[in-house]
């Protein structure tokens, strides 16, 4: 295997729980939610994920723990935001810290045991070919189903009548709501769909990332994550060249670390955070004629009947 | 079965009052729960966590050692949140801050520099942090970038610029390679105020922050100013103040005194510079200054309570077995209910049974 295919493989997985995670945040978000405990809601995922997987043997059911623990976490968001009307900022921040927690307690049981990973796809010939066979036919299910999940969310918002709902709910609620439409209810699912996405990017990290569950391994894809929906303009075919943009980053740095480039690892270590910044600073500034974000984003809806 | 809120005539100013109560009452009960289900005895496990700190002294004065950062963060926090800029990265202003006074400790270590070290480095300190502070900021104003993913994503470059200081140029020789600088010359630490005892002249220094930020939002136009761009934009544009420095200057002040925070936490209670100074205080503080209600006196009280949580939590792990994580599961689900019995300030809860029947407009 050659280094081009092996850094191009590394990338691909380390841009898949930010493309899963980005996903969820972008339906939200187009709900008109901005729901800020990505990061927390990844961390339990992450926990719960093993969990399952560990005492089951099964991925599969891995996975499943992790979108259940997900959409736990984002029903106490929900309740928060939505029936308590309460500010979205500072709930997704309780949440953040809630589920860093609560990971912690969770995954202490499992910290130092280890399970096998997810099966790579193989196709005998095609997984075969050179160059391209392990890249387009060696990966494992969470990769296709991360692009699978962007490509449906897409036709769900653009192609659908309920997206179009979705849409206008996060757009201006007062007139969905004035249409009929019941626009609390719209948001819950939303934010449960985030929820979802981002229990699985979370549960992909033991579960195929790294073969054992620490403390904190999450370390902030859930914000970047974040700053990806905004890098993406709100469109969900951007957000798979923002996601693998930044997975190559990651990529990146750790290659250059095992070169052993004359620049301090703790540099490398800090290029995706401060990648974040640079690219939210440059895509923030392009946008200089109003903004492409739902314009109900984060505020607070209490229909009057 | 359907939850509906209610939009109250005027603001409840009783429930605005014990709202913070009704919260920690609601905590204690959800905490209970959670013991029990851990196999403690929740009775035993709350006195641990909340009344066997108040028995020996040592405790007490660790009360307030811990206190002290909590509360001057998140008095800047509050200025940043009235003025509805949501600066989230304070940890990284505390490490920062850390870091920039601990440069003159390291520097001046071994000469014979003077008692003017300590004050220089407070002033370093606040400066490191007012500046890191200040990056968000300036992104949010100039650019338009999101002041709430850039001041979290600086913590992570803050711990990691930390990190390499003291495994590099920063790090003991004679520390057996372990990455920390040397222990601080007396003349670079905080003055402690009973001799032997914790309790350091940081505590003091608490307090004054708190009756300043006070007379600040009470007493000054700039507070009063700070206050209405965050409650009322509009009115603030009219009024013809300038939101932008407005969120320029909360962002230094609480940038300043997390920084400040940051040292005082270094020259005082740890001693020398080293990875892991701090257990979460700058997003701790984020409760603080919720609990407190964002009035400097609430959060005098807000930061004792947590201080409390801290102290307790690591007793309950060394006499109980409790894990420490407990105590930010405890963090997480106070601020949740904080925020959530502040809507009741706002509005009436009601819950309605058989909801009528609308009929739908356009489908």
């Amino acid at each position: 295997m050659g280094l081009i295919e092996a850094i191009i493989l590394a990338v691909l997985a380390a841009s898949t729980p930010l493309l899963l995670a980005a996903t969820g945040e972008l339906v939200t978000e187009r709900a008109g939610v901005l729901n800020l405990g990505v990061e927390g809601m990844m961390i339990v995922g992450a926990a719960c994920g093993f969990g399952g997987a560990w005492l089951s043997g099964s991925v599969i059911i891995g996975a499943l723990c992790g979108i259940g623990a997900g959409v736990l976490m984002s029903l106490i968001f929900a309740l928060m935001t939505l029936g308590l009307a309460v500010n979205q900022v500072a709930t997704g921040l309780a949440l953040t810290i809630l589920g860093i927690g609560l990971s912690g307690l969770i995954g202490s049981r499992f910290v130092g045991e280890k399970i096998s990973l997810a099966p790579h796809l193989h196709i005998p010939g095609l997984t075969d070919i050179p160059l391209v066979g392990r890249i387009l036919f060696g990966e494992d299910a969470f990769v296709y189903l991360s692009l699978a999940l962007v490509i449906g969310v897409w036709f769900f918002l653009y192609r659908t009548r309920t997206g179009l709902i979705l849409r206008a709910a996060g757009d201006n609620h007062t007139s969905a709501h004035a249409l009929g439409y019941p626009v609390l209810r719209i948001r819950m699912f939303a934010v449960m769909f985030g929820g979802a996405c981002a229990g699985l990017a979370g549960a992909y990290l033991p579960l195929a990332y790294t073969p054992f569950f620490i403390p904190g391994m999450t370390a902030g894809r859930g914000w970047i994550a974040l700053a990806l929906v905004v890098f993406a303009s709100w469109l969900p075919g951007r957000l798979v060249i923002g996601a693998y943009l930044f997975g190559a980053v990651t990529i990146l740095q750790l290659h250059a670390q095992g070169w052993g480039v004359g620049v301090p690892s703790q540099l490398m270590s800090a290029l995706p955070y401060l990648a974040t910044i640079i690219v939210l600073v440059l895509i923030s500034r392009a946008r200089t004629g109003g903004s492409t974000a739902p314009a109900a984003l984060g505020t607070v809806f209490v229909p009057d009947r | 079965m359907q939850l509906v809120l209610e939009k109250r005539a005027e603001r409840s100013s009783a429930i605005a009052l014990i709202s913070p109560l009704i919260a920690i009452g609601l905590t204690l009960a959800t905490m209970s729960i959670l013991f029990a289900m851990l196999g403690k005895n929740p009775i035993s496990a709350l006195g641990v966590y909340f009344i066997a700190p108040f028995v020996d002294s040592y405790s007490l004065q660790e009360i307030a050692v811990k206190a002290t950062p909590l509360v001057m963060i998140a008095i800047g926090l509050s200025l940043c949140y009235l003025a509805n800029a949501w600066n989230i990265g304070a940890e990284g202003q505390f490490l920062i801050g850390a870091v920039a006074g601990s440069w003159l400790a390291v520097k001046t270590q071994g000469t014979d520099a003077g008692p003017w070290v300590f004050p220089a480095m407070l002033l370093l300190g606040a400066v490191g942090g007012a500046l890191y502070g200040l990056i968000p900021a300036i992104c949010k104003v100039r650019f338009g970038a999101s002041e709430i993913l850039t001041s979290l994503m600086l913590v992570y470059v803050a711990d990691l610029l930390l990190d390499y200081l003291v495994r590099g140029p920063w790090r003991d020789p004679k520390g057996f390679n372990f990455p920390t600088t040397a222990e601080f010359d007396p003349v670079a630490t905080v003055p402690v105020l009973i001799e032997g005892g914790r309790l350091h002249l940081g505590g003091v220094i608490a307090l004054v922050v708190v009756a300043a930020g006070a007379v600040l939002l009470a007493r000054t136009i700039k507070g009063f100013e700070i206050r209405v761009v965050g409650a009322a934009p509009r009115a603030a544009r009219f009024g013809g103040f300038n939101s932008n420095q407005l969120i320029l200057l909360a962002f230094a002040i609480s940038g300043a005194l997390a920084g400040m925070a940051g040292i005082i936490e270094v020259a005082g209670p740890v001693g020398h510079l080293q990875p892991g100074i701090s257990p979460g205080y700058g997003f701790t503080a984020i409760i603080v200054a919720f609990l407190g209600r964002l009035n400097p006196i609430g959060i005098l009280f807000a930061g004792l309570f947590l201080a409390l949580t801290f102290i307790g939590g690591e007793q309950a792990q060394i006499t109980m077995k409790i894990p420490l994580d407990v105590t930010k599961v405890f963090q997480g689900i106070l601020l949740f209910f904080v925020l959530a019995c502040d809507s009741l300030i706002l509005y009436r809860f009601k819950l309605v049974f058989a909801s009528p029947k609308v009929s739908r407009g356009a489908h």
